[in-house]
């Protein structure tokens, strides 16, 4: 197996890992929190697939994605501190 | 050679996401999984694009790499940042062994902002 495919799989299985933590987090803020770290996850799941296949325009789906992600999480914080988005 | 040093990048990328899976899964409390697994997987994930950009050098592929290291590191931190403080002001328990709360002791925590609350709704009304 080459050493990308490795690499590809491996973070595949961090998603996973992630996910049990959005399913079982006791509270909203562990759900909010695994998303935000699996998006990041899914930037070096770009990153790999960019290196494997050679195209570069995997980066900007990368960029995309965290871009969208602070929003949401930003958004998500807003509304746990009980805050009008205005504030 | 390159070649070389970017899968050795990879391979410390990998290590450091998988650390903060693992902060992520066995901690016990929203902060301490936080400060784990940010930190960590921001990390990994700066070393993956950099393995891109010693890869390809300063081609399309690795200016995009090289552009999305600063954004990475300044989004993922100030969104951890903003997320905790909310969380802390919605009032989500420490685990039951921490010993020290600086924030609620300062009086910007779940039982003052809740007073804050109440005085809004009074000015509002």
């Amino acid at each position: 197996m080459e050493w990308i495919d490795f690499a590809l799989y491996f973070l595949i299985a961090l998603v996973v890992l992630c996910l049990y933590r959005v399913i079982k987090g006791p509270t909203v803020a562990d759900r909010v929190v695994a998303i935000e770290i699996l998006g990041i996850i899914v930037v070096g799941i770009c990153v790999i697939l960019s290196i494997s296949t050679g195209r570069a325009f995997m980066i900007d789906i990368g960029i995309a994605w965290i871009i969208l992600s602070f929003i949401g999480t930003l958004t998500m914080a807003k509304y746990l501190g009980r805050r009008r988005l205005d504030e | 050679m390159n070649n070389l040093i970017s899968n050795i990048f990879i391979g410390i990328g990998l290590i450091f996401s998988l650390m903060g899976c693992i902060g992520l899964i066995r901690l016990p409390d929203i902060y301490n999984r936080l400060q784990a697994a940010t930190k960590c997987v921001t990390l990994g994930a700066c070393c993956i694009l950099v393995s891109l950009v010693i890869r390809y050098g300063f081609n399309d592929s690795g200016i995009k790499g090289l552009f999305a290291i600063p954004v990475l590191f300044f989004t993922s931190t100030v969104g951890a940042h903003s997320l905790i403080r909310g969380a802390h002001i919605f009032g989500i328990k420490l685990w039951e062994k921490s010993i020290i709360d600086d924030y609620e002791a300062d009086g910007y925590g779940h039982s003052s902002s809740t007073e804050n609350q109440k005085e809004l709704s009074d000015e509002i009304s």
